[in-house]
């Protein structure tokens, strides 16, 4: 049973359609992440979830329960969502406890404060402290203290990380996953950084130009994207043109098992770099002709001909061709991009 | 939390076949924004009652009435003599307003917070009480010169303060990004500060020009004028109806192209600033050798604005001595002008949060429609609000003719514009995230946006108020006119008195009116002072 089911969801402002029929669910007790470029509709998204906007078509179960919909709307306040804000939205008016304890049903309740930043990894004694004296992370942790004080169902991470630096980023991700799944709250986060949605994510869903692309795991996506864009969205990807044969595809690279089930004919095959091994050469292979190779610390950029076409690969360093010719060779099996 | 939840059919399919199949009436979305909406659609229809009433008179009158009355000479000169004031008078208190803004908030100037409290002074002192101290000083100052002096020395913290106040709240980061990309200090005013100010400026901008449009003593004793003063001299000398109110309808006119000239000129661009914690202390300029030109600006505009009229209020008391001092009359009218202040600062400050709130959050078509609602009463004539008071409850509601209420309401539909544009100026600051959060942890729409947006804009509030108050202590036509019998406020006692010529005996009302006013002033600039930590 999905804790949260968006059916057909659209939203538009004037003209323009932030959110078209997207359909999600998302299973309690796992982390989603929404990736997406900027204008891709994420954001609204999120905020229909919340509750700041209604949708124009379409309905979204929470719970059991419709909270927008033809059948009712359920106002922000009412539906036990929490959220962290793209910057924490602290209440500038009001301390560190003072914030924790805004949702609490007893705010001089000072113990529960204190258990709730120890649980984000504050020390207590900043309870007195406002906002303005936080640097940014202590800022965003505070956030989430005061988000999870409700012991929401579901929480909704708007970017938290986005203005944290990158060693901070990481740090915060990784406790706010601890905590959302020692609490067993089921998180949804809203991000544009791939990287960050992988790592953090059980669930990833797609969004682009207001339609939800693809949901699944972070494994399915990054191996099986259904789209061109959804494959170089989530990482570098080898996009080659081959032609399916009995399971098997034909390619400038050379040949690559595929599904059982697929049809004969051509077809456009998408390989991930790692896929792709340039060993030493030997006669009969499908050989790639070094045309470049730029060292980048752990990975060196190879560029490299094969059968008239040319290709970038990203190497491991400690084996990486620097010049003359290498034999290719392909690992697992090649992901068809439906037409 | 959810409560009482009812459980639904598991497959959304089956929901979706039920909702369709059920002929139910469409259910009630209940938004965030319909409360306030309601609320700022009633305030906004109260306060087209006045123009509703002109629409009735003009209709009423017939066309060839109308025709004869508004296309005459006699109109198109008033016209002119408007334009020319309003033309003049802008620009120049734009410029001087920022100019003197930028110079107490941003400079290293010693004493700018009393220099502050001086550009603020002026509040204190009614125009009519300007004009006529400037009067018997410079009888020769009258005509255009006069009327441009007066309405500059008395309407300029209109202006001043907002940008006083928006320059005090202005995050130093955007100054110091800006320099860090190698951009002058004065680049950096014109390219990062001073768009930045655009709103308060056509706030106080606007402000300023109803107020030209509306004021009736200034122009009076400086000969020069206006559609206010010809419709108060039309009222007054034939009691007839149909002119006065259709010299009104031309002046809703003007009202209407300057608030569309200021709404294009504000654009609706949002200043919120993103981002959690208060802002730090804006940085100060060193002016170094235009320390004393600062100076010497600061001190005319003082001398003029509070000097003159001091001087020649000192000058009366000293001829009058203590006989003129009728401490049982004084008194009387002292405590009356602190009712009507208080009681109509607080009504019409709450009556404006709706739309305020409005215009931040959810700017459109319609709301703009709303607020024009709101704004364009505070420039009709204290007159044409008190006429359209007193033929309506005369005709629908006599037992309010003259009583507390009715004057109060007046004063709410004058001074609404004054609530409203300090209002939303102060509540574009608070950011909208604060508010989702609030609503996030469980807070309804309306808590949420107390406790939120009001409490940050708490100075605002409290600006507000200070300003409707002071306006409602200074106002003289309408209250002239619907104060119910036996009433005498300090303005009131002011003009009658001056009206017997009896300028010695004024003199203690004048001096009480400013001496009253001056806490009100001294408490605004506190509160606005004050930063948004608890």
């Amino acid at each position: 049973m999905s804790l949260l089911s968006l059916f057909g969801v659209s939203k538009r402002y004037g003209a323009v359609t932030a959110l078209d029929r997207a359909t999600l669910s998302i299973e309690p007790g796992t982390l989603t992440a929404i990736v997406g470029a900027s204008g891709s509709g994420k954001t609204t998204l999120l905020r229909l979830i919340a509750g700041f906007e209604m949708p124009d078509e379409g309905s979204i179960m929470f719970d059991d329960l419709q909270i927008a919909g033809p059948l009712r709307v359920v106002p922000a306040h009412k539906r036990g969502i929490g959220l962290v804000a793209q910057e924490g939205a602290l209440f500038p008016h009001l301390s560190v406890s003072g914030n924790v304890g805004f949702g609490m049903k007893s705010r001089s309740d000072h113990a529960a404060v204190d258990a709730l930043l120890e649980a984000v990894e504050l020390d207590p004694a900043i309870r007195t402290r406002m906002p303005h004296e936080l640097s940014g992370g202590q800022q965003q942790r505070v956030a989430l203290a005061r988000a999870l004080a409700r012991r929401p169902k579901l929480l909704l991470l708007d970017e938290p990380f986005s203005a944290l630096d990158a060693g901070l980023r990481a740090n915060m991700r990784e406790m706010v996953k601890r905590r959302l799944m020692e609490e067993g709250v089921t998180g949804i986060l809203v991000t544009h950084d791939q990287q960050e949605a992988l790592s953090f994510a059980d669930q990833l869903a797609v969004l682009e130009d207001g339609h939800v692309v693809q949901a699944g795991s972070p494994r399915e996506l990054y191996l099986q994207p259904r789209t061109e864009m959804l494959a170089k969205f989530l990482g570098d990807a080898l996009l080659i043109d081959g032609m399916v044969r009995g399971g098997e595809t034909d390619t400038p690279l050379g040949r690559v098992r595929v599904g059982r089930a697929t049809a004969d004919g051509p077809a456009r095959v998408m390989l991930r770099p790692e896929q792709v091994r340039l060993v030493s050469w030997s006669e009969g292979t499908p050989t790639a002709e070094i045309i470049s190779a730029s060292f980048e610390g752990p990975i060196t950029m190879v560029k490299f001909r094969a059968a008239g076409l040319t290709y970038t690969l990203k190497v491991p360093s400690a084996d990486a061709p620097l010049q003359g010719r290498a034999s290719i060779v392909l690992i697992g099996t090649g992901h068809i991009i439906p037409q | 939390m959810l409560c009482g939840r009812a459980k639904r059919p598991e497959s959304p399919v089956l929901s979706g076949d039920i909702a369709a199949s059920l002929p139910a009436p469409r259910p009630l979305r209940l938004s965030q924004r319909s409360g306030v909406f309601a609320l700022a659609a009633l305030v906004a229809g109260l306060s087209l009652i006045p123009l509703g009433f002109i629409v009735v008179v003009a209709v009423t009158s017939g066309w060839d009435e109308m025709m004869r009355l508004v296309f005459r000479p006699r109109v198109l000169d008033l016209l002119i003599h408007t334009i020319w004031l309003e033309a003049i008078t802008l620009p120049v208190a734009s410029l001087l307003g920022v100019g003197l803004a930028w110079i107490t908030e941003r400079t290293m100037l010693r004493g700018t917070r009393w220099w502050g409290a001086l550009m603020v002074a002026p509040l204190a002192v009614p125009a009519f009480v300007q004009s006529y101290a400037w009067n018997s000083v410079f009888p020769q100052l009258h005509g255009l010169p006069g009327a441009v002096t007066i309405s500059l020395i008395s309407y300029l913290p209109f202006v001043y303060l907002p940008v006083a106040a928006q320059l005090r709240r202005l995050d130093p980061a955007l100054e110091d990004g800006a320099a860090a990309l190698g951009t002058g200090p004065a680049a950096i005013f014109w390219r990062v500060v001073l768009p930045q100010l655009r709103w308060p400026i056509c706030a106080g901008a606007l402000l300023v020009g109803l107020h030209l449009l509306g004021e009736y003593g200034l122009f009076v004793l400086m000969r020069y004028d206006t559609f206010a003063t010809a419709i108060v001299d039309q009222f007054e000398s034939v009691y007839n109806g149909p002119a006065a109110n259709l010299l009104g309808g031309v002046l809703v006119l003007c009202t209407a192209a300057l608030i569309g000239l200021e709404t294009l000129l504000r654009g609706d661009r949002r200043y919120a600033r993103l981002g959690a914690g208060a802002a730090r202390q804006p940085v100060r300029h060193d002016l170094g050798r235009w320390r004393w030109p600062a100076v010497a600006l600061l001190a005319v505009v003082a001398v003029l604005s509070v000097g003159v009229t001091l001087a020649t209020l000192l000058r009366w008391l000293w001829i009058g001595g203590a006989a003129i001092w009728r401490v049982d009359q004084i008194g009387a009218a002292l405590g009356q002008s602190i009712f009507y202040a208080v009681l109509a600062g607080a009504i019409t400050t709450l009556l404006a949060v709706p739309m305020a709130w409005l215009t931040v959050r959810a700017p459109g078509k319609l709301q703009r429609g709303l607020e024009a609602a709101h704004l364009y009463v505070g420039a009709l004539p204290g007159i044409i609000v008190a006429l359209a008071l007193v033929s309506i409850t005369v005709r629908v509601a006599l037992p309010l003719y003259q009583t507390a209420a009715t004057l109060i309401f007046a004063y709410v539909l004058m001074f609404l514009p004054r609530a409203l544009t300090g209002l939303r100026s102060s509540m574009a600051q608070a950011p909208v995230e604060l508010e989702r959060a609030a609503m996030s942890l469980g807070r309804s729409p309306l808590v949420a946006i107390w406790q939120t947006t009001m409490r940050l804009a708490a100075p605002g509030v409290a600006a507000s108020m200070a300003l409707v108050a002071l306006g409602v202590a200074n106002e003289l036509t309408g209250t002239l006119l619907l104060a119910p019998n036996g009433t005498r406020t300090l303005a009131t006692k002011f003009w009658a008195l001056t009206g017997e010529l009896d300028y010695v005996a004024a003199a203690p009302y004048a001096v009480l009116l400013i001496v009253l006013s001056l806490p009100l002033t001294v408490l605004l600039r506190r509160q606005a002072d004050r930063t948004l930590r608890a």
